[in-house]
């Protein structure tokens, strides 16, 4: 069953200019947003059922009832729009395509939860989207929608584009508050959680791009409308970021609750070249991975991907097939989250770094045999005992290839070589 | 010897920064803005300018240089004319970004952290882009070039020697 609701633009030619997106239907909930009471709208969000799309999957509605309802301090909304999550490419889609969709969003959440100035904090990387995105707000600006008494209304919303500068931890969001504030992208120590003290000492809200574009079809459609689309605890639409060993790779957007398999053959193509699927994975390079078995066996929604031992994460899915080293991929993500690891926490910091050296001398064919345990065992040590989820975001994924592959790697270990490729040769990655 | 020429915002960009200053309640929370300006003007981040950053946001210079090395889109280090991106995470690499990576140094004798000795080129590897579906994918400055092959990356990289800059393709809908 597929609807859809966030990229129903995207193959609407010009869409992100402000003329199309009005005749599309585009700011049609703001009438309404205004005949409503803030807490209405909170409500309105709850009942949905809405929740974030940048990985965590905590309800919106309730994120914002954090918000102390009081008026003697600002209060802010920083959207997430640094997506760095290895496999994720949606949010790009949304910020070139439909812009304005998400600007709608962003004036339903400030008016919910009474904020009048917005940062949207794009990755640094994302120049065409961070140009479409400001044309959509000067667009915008210029007829009354954004600035002082937005469509008439006597409410006032200023919101600027921020620029990153090239940060996976910046995507967490309180790292994305430091970062904002002019600092290192260190996460904070929660609580406090950002609803009280976020941004500049003041309650904050801090949303993905994705969960605010979804806010226009809620006001517009109901809450009913939004919660009668897929399962008892997943509701509505997710933007699926396909990638990998498959025929056609892309952002499709679809309901909860169909099998996963399934959904990616019918909306790829399967895997590539006829090849047989080896594992998928589902929530970005943070989330543990699934067997062909368990692909095929699970359905797209949060509980049944907790289920199964993994997370619905950001969306994206990752599919390996059949000639594809799983111990690369440990070597390949491990890198990664050393690369980004922000330096702060001992067992991130040092730990990332020696699966680094662990993957590698594995897929080197220099492997010995206690190394798989070692890697569990340091698994075990970095979940739980940092500031932030990087450490974990690192250690749930290594520790299921570890334990569902184990044989592969094992293989590694005996055979002293990659059953794969050649050694590496020539050039290597620092 | 040359007498240094102190580093200071051109018209425009101080422009651009008085603008930016009036977005943010603290001086502090202009700086990855103002550290982007003068990386506009100066193509990489010297320990001058750091400081010149610095004093116009009432800063310490120990924390505008802390700042400037946590981020990687900032450089301290000279680049090439075209400083390349390539992306070596997981889709890149199951899509082939390792084989790039081999072609560029044999072909072309582009090495990661190094400038080609003529400046055109500065190789990075970088992690993951944000564009998975037309994997393998590498920057080129500050455009994308997507589903890369080995003629592909030929085709671009002769081209930018030839001081043509690659073209950004448009956005698929999926």
């Amino acid at each position: 069953m597929s609807k859809k609701i966030i990229s129903v633009n995207f193959d609407k030619p010009s869409a992100n200019k402000l003329s199309v997106y009005e005749e599309l239907g585009g700011y049609r909930s703001i009438g309404k947003l205004f005949r409503m009471n803030p807490s209405e709208v909170i409500e309105e969000v709850k009942k949905s059922g809405l929740r974030g799309r940048g990985g965590a999957g905590f309800s919106a509605g309730m994120k914002w009832s954090f918000v102390p309802k009081e008026m003697n301090r600002p209060k802010y909304l920083c959207v997430n729009a640094d997506e760095g999550e290895p496999g994720t490419f949606k949010d790009r889609k949304i910020l070139v395509l439909d812009p304005h969709r998400l600007i709608e969003g962003i004036i339903i959440c400030c008016w919910a939860v009474g904020i009048h100035a917005a940062y949207v904090y794009v990755r640094g990387e994302y120049d065409t989207p961070i140009r479409k995105l400001q044309e959509a707000i000067d667009e915008a600006y210029a007829k009354g929608y954004l600035g002082k008494h937005i469509f008439g209304s006597g409410f006032d919303l200023n919101v600027y584009v921020h620029r990153g500068a090239g940060a996976y931890i910046c995507g967490e969001e309180t790292g994305l508050i430091e970062s904002l504030e002019g600092k290192k992208g260190q996460p904070r120590p929660k609580p406090p959680y950002p609803a009280v003290i976020g941004l500049f000492g003041c309650p904050t809200v801090v949303n993905n791009v994705e969960t605010l574009s979804a806010l226009p079809f809620i006001i517009n459609e109901g809450w009913e409308a939004y919660a009668a689309l897929g399962t008892e605890k997943s509701k509505g639409t997710m933007l699926f970021s396909v990638s990998g060993m498959v025929e056609r790779p892309g952002v499709y957007e679809e309901v909860f609750g169909v099998n996963l398999w399934e959904f990616i053959e019918r909306v790829t193509g399967g895997v590539k070249g006829g090849r047989r699927l080896k594992a998928v994975i589902p929530g970005g390079s943070s989330s543990p991975i699934l067997t062909a078995d368990e692909a095929r066996a699970v359905s797209i929604d949060y509980e049944s991907i907790a289920a199964a031992g993994s997370m619905v994460g950001s969306g994206a899915i990752i599919v390996l097939s059949e000639d594809d080293c799983i111990v690369k991929a440990l070597r390949v993500i491990s890198r990664f989250y050393a690369h980004e690891s922000c330096g702060q926490c001992p067992p991130c910091r040092e730990g990332t770094f020696w699966l680094v050296r662990l993957a590698e001398r594995l897929e080197n064919g220099e492997g010995r045999p206690g190394d798989l345990d070692l890697i569990l065992d340091l698994c075990s040590n970095m979940m739980g005992t940092t500031v932030c989820v990087l450490s974990d975001a690192m250690a749930l994924p290594a520790r299921s290839y570890v334990q569902k592959f184990r044989e592969e790697f094992e293989r590694h270990i005996v055979d002293k070589r990659c059953p794969f490729s050649p050694a590496p040769n020539g050039v290597r990655a620092g | 010897m040359e007498q240094q020429r102190s580093f200071a915002f051109d018209e425009n960009n101080e422009r651009l920064f008085q603008d930016t200053l009036k977005r943010y309640p603290t001086k502090m929370a202009a700086l990855l803005p103002t550290l982007w300006l003068a990386m506009g003007q100066n193509g990489h981040l010297t320990n001058e300018i750091l400081e010149y950053v610095a004093g116009r946001l009432a800063l310490s210079p120990v924390h505008v240089y802390a700042v400037a090395e946590f981020y990687t889109m900032f450089h301290t280090e000279p680049v090439g004319r075209y400083h390349l991106q390539l992306c070596r995470n997981l889709s890149c690499t199951l899509c082939g970004s390792e084989d790039l990576l081999a072609h560029l140094a044999s072909h072309h004798r582009v090495f990661p952290g190094e400038i080609t000795r003529d400046g055109v080129f500065s190789l990075e590897l970088v992690e993951c882009l944000g564009s998975c579906g037309t994997a393998p994918v590498m920057r080129v400055n500050d455009v994308y070039c997507e589903s890369l092959t080995i003629e592909k990356l030929d085709r671009i990289i002769e081209g930018c020697r030839a001081g043509v800059d690659p073209e950004e393709e448009p956005m698929e809908i999926h």
